[in-house]
């Protein structure tokens, strides 16, 4: 394979959950050396398991994707299994340190000596209790660039606050502006889409402070507020309010000018398309794939401005029309006739689609505790430079050695005395929740 | 003025809507030079969307053009006239990175793909951002951002069981897609600074969500791992935890498992710790349970403003927040003390508060050095640059190629 344009980057990270996860995801996927520093006697929430070693009736109480381990068993190990970990730990390695040691810190310290990057989204008191400041780091190594990304930052009145990315839907003000029309907010679901916006934004910084260093050899300090990535996407409620005062309220999933535009019932069970049509052209597009109907040459749907006041209307008619038929067939013979319309896809679908399957997007790995299978593969494609996954999600400590002992030169018998002390192992400290 | 981290990178940007725009946008306000091309008279259709400065669709006016844009400079070209497309190609020269999102078939279909774009700049990084990428059956499906969310995303699985699935806000995806581009236009150029040869870059902005962080991909896998599909779960599955109605608003608050000693501090109900039923991890997962627990929870959060409840759990380090309105993010202490919001002044509408940086470098700031271009308002310096005499650019507006 090409060589990757990242090699040769290395990123020391403490990274919790997801949002510090995947920007360092983006970056490993293209050759940066990731090492995910972890810890045998503390475990943050939904990163490694809700709790580290749950009971299978807890597991199978409740059989969502937040237990979703193989076989819905927690197995032996479980902190190798958890779909939330292994959905972006591919390509990483992960070492164990216990930095609640002075002697874990130093050992931090020699590897932030050897490292270009560090990031990490913890609370922000969380890295000053340790110690682990960017004033600290950058006397260690002065050209070090440390991407802090707490959920609400290192600065302002929440620095401290605790969020998941569902928290953060609600208070960056998105999930006010995604529930069902005419119903209340926990109808919306429990969404992360911060969690993406701020491990992109995330990876980018990571770039633009490299290029910038390698410009002038100066390292410096990134202050992520996770909220606030995603913020700028909402631009069009929260500039409605400063423009025109405006208190936008939810539009579910009808569009401010579009109609049809929605989400109608397919033939099966649970089976969904979308439909958006924008112009009059969509719209005769969408006729022709009915049919011509008699219903559609109706005054009432003449033209935009009568197809949006008869929405309700309008949107009954043809889910008649879509719920006699399967969801790709809807979605295919409405794209055939210049219509955007896609099939709401579930997992079997996505599996079974065939544009992601000529596309290559999901890859097969074979990982040591949970066996074969297949994996969302690599976001985008570069023209030189075919890519692949390479490892499979990173075992709890599994590369201690390489990192102890090649990068920190630590001999045999160091080695096993930090074992010992707690700071080398493979599975959680007995009694570890 | 502080030096600014991409300062050193020149960007040729041919983006329409959103994806392509923030991408583009992400690369400016760090500091990289960038000149927009929209088509003479119509310019990029985001000046025909809303919302609109006091309501009025004027094509200046658009809050969603004029956010999308800032820093960048604006020219039009018609890239179907020949004399264009000589143009253009004397910009692609001279730039590092060329952004463009049509549809697939366009840019060939110009002359302009990136066989030929190589030829006349072998470092040229381009991102060419599409729907579904350049290749595959979809490669020429039209889609929306609803579309993306149904195909690429976890729609399936929004919602409560009872409904349809339900879609995101306006153009989250395609912001998204945008800043994911930004991230690739960087990989590449790192690469080909050290290789000295250039890349082509294929975003699809349904593999931007497939591969995205959100529940996807852990859905995905859980599906691969138990074989069970994931489904829309209904309102109050969780025990203690959800978005419940408080005094002024809704409010979400997480208090299961290992948080549930948090959410009896924070009640002030120290005798819960002892119950047979709320204090079992496995007891807690059952739905009769759950319900049990809200005849506590309800009553306590009326008492409460969405603030307030906000705070008690912040205290006692529990996860929670509230269900915050446009209003409130713009009146939100934290959001102002720490400058997100930002007065930008433009010609037609004065200033205006818009979002501000998405994160901080504190060596090389994100800063705002000039508004979204007026349509053409650049053509004078660009062209100029390039030698074209005052003289050629009326000649050029009269045979409408700018």
């Amino acid at each position: 394979m090409a060589k990757l344009p990242l090699e040769g980057i290395r990123i020391t990270e403490i990274s919790v959950v997801w949002a510090g996860p995947f920007a360092t995801q983006l970056l490993a996927d293209w050759g940066a050396e990731v090492i995910r520093v972890e810890s045998i006697h503390h475990f943050t929430y939904i990163t490694r398991g809700i709790i580290i070693r749950p009971p299978k009736e807890m597991v199978n109480a409740r059989k969502t994707w937040l237990m979703g381990y193989p076989n819905w068993d927690p197995g032996e190990r479980p902190w190798n299994c958890y779909p939330v970990f292994q959905a972006h730990a591919r390509n990483k390695l992960s070492c164990t340190m216990d930095l609640t040691q002075p002697k874990g810190i130093e050992l931090f310290n020699r590897l932030v000596k050897d490292s270009d990057i560090v990031l990490e989204n913890n609370a922000t008191e969380t890295m000053d209790k340790l110690g682990l400041t960017y004033e600290a780091l950058r006397k260690v190594k002065p050209d070090i660039i440390m991407i802090r990304m707490p959920g609400y930052g290192s600065t302002g009145p929440y620095k401290n606050y605790r969020a998941l990315g569902a928290n953060l839907d609600e208070s960056c003000g998105h999930t006010w502006l995604r529930c069902y029309r005419g119903m209340d907010p926990a109808s919306a679901t429990y969404i992360l889409a911060s969690d993406a916006s701020a491990g992109a934004c995330g990876a980018f910084a990571a770039l633009a402070a490299l290029r910038y260093r390698n410009r002038t050899g100066k390292g410096q300090l990134i202050d992520i507020a996770q909220v606030e990535t995603f913020m700028p996407y909402l631009a069009g409620a929260t500039m409605d309010y400063t423009m025109n005062e405006r208190v936008q309220t939810t539009p579910g999933n009808r569009h401010p000018s579009m109609a049809p535009h929605g989400c109608y019932r397919c033939q099966g069970e649970d089976r969904w398309v979308v439909i958006a049509v924008s112009c009059d052209e969509e719209w005769q597009g969408l006729c022709r794939a009915m049919d011509n109907p008699d219903w559609a040459k109706d005054n009432r749907f003449a033209d935009a401005f009568s197809r949006k006041r008869n929405e309700d209307e309008l949107d009954r008619l043809i889910e008649e029309w879509t719920s006699q038929h399967d969801h790709y067939a809807v979605m295919f013979v409405l794209q055939k006739e210049g219509v955007p319309a896609g099939a709401v896809l579930d997992d079997r679908d996505a599996y079974n689609d065939p544009h992601l399957k000529d596309r290559g997007f999901f890859q097969e790995i074979t990982h040591p505790d949970c066996g074969t299978h297949l994996y969302p593969g690599i976001m985008w494609k570069m023209s030189k430079t075919p890519n692949a996954i390479r490892t499979p999600p990173c075992c709890l400590g599994e590369h201690n050695e390489y990192v102890y002992k090649e990068i920190l030169g630590i001999s045999d018998d160091e080695y096993t005395m930090l074992e010992k002390e707690g700071h080398i192992g493979t599975e959680p400290a007995p009694g570890v929740l | 003025m502080a030096e600014q981290a991409l300062s050193d990178i020149k960007v040729l940007d041919v983006t329409w809507y959103v994806a392509g725009p923030y991408c583009t946008k992400l690369l400016a306000d760090y500091g990289a030079d960038v000149i927009k091309i929209e088509r003479p008279e119509e310019g990029d259709p985001s000046r025909r969307m809303g919302p609109f400065f006091r309501d009025d669709p004027h094509p200046e006016k658009s809050a969603l053009f004029q956010h999308l844009n800032t820093n960048k400079s604006g020219i039009t070209l018609n890239l179907k006239a020949e004399a264009g497309r000589k143009i253009f190609k004397e910009l692609v020269r001279n730039v590092d990175i060329l952004v463009e999102n049509f549809s697939p078939p366009v840019m060939p279909s110009l002359g302009l793909d990136y066989e030929t774009l190589e030829r006349l700049n072998p470092r040229l990084v381009m991102v060419s951002i599409s729907n579904f990428g350049q290749t595959g059956p979809y490669r020429d499906f039209k889609a929306t951002d609803m579309v993306e969310y149904a195909l690429g995303g976890p729609m399936f699985s929004t919602g409560i069981p009872e409904r349809e699935p339900l879609k995101l806000y306006d153009h989250v995806i395609e912001y998204q897609a945008g800043v994911c581009a930004a991230v690739a236009s960087m990989v590449a150029l790192y690469g080909s600074d050290l290789r000295g040869s250039g890349e082509h870059i294929d975003i699809s902005i349904m593999e931007t969500q497939a591969a995205g962080i959100d529940r996807t991909p852990t859905m995905r896998i859980s599906y691969q791992y138990t074989g069970d599909v994931n489904q829309r779960l209904p309102v109050g599955w969780a025990f203690a935890s959800g978005v419940f109605p408080c005094k002024d608003g809704y409010v979400d608050i997480m208090g299961s498992a290992i948080f549930f000693p948090k959410m009896v501090q924070m009640l002030g109900m120290p005798e819960l710790l002892e119950h047979p039923r709320f204090s079992n991890f496995i007891e807690q997962a059952k739905p009769e349970v759950a319900e049990e627990f809200l005849t506590i929870l309800l009553p306590w959060l009326q008492e409460r403003t969405k603030q307030e409840v906000w705070e008690a759990a912040q205290s006692v380090q529990m996860l929670s927040a509230p269900i915050y309105t446009p209003e409130d993010l713009l009146k939100d202490p934290h959001y102002n003390e720490r400058d997100f919001w930002v007065d930008i002044d433009h010609p037609v509408t004065g200033r205006v508060k818009y979002p501000g940086a998405p994160f901080k470098m504190l060596e090389t700031p994100w800063q705002i050095m000039k508004p979204a271009p007026l349509l053409g308002q650049h053509n004078q310096d660009v062209f100029g640059k390039l030698g074209y005499p005052k003289g050629d650019l009326v000649k050029l507006r009269e045979q409408g190629v700018i």
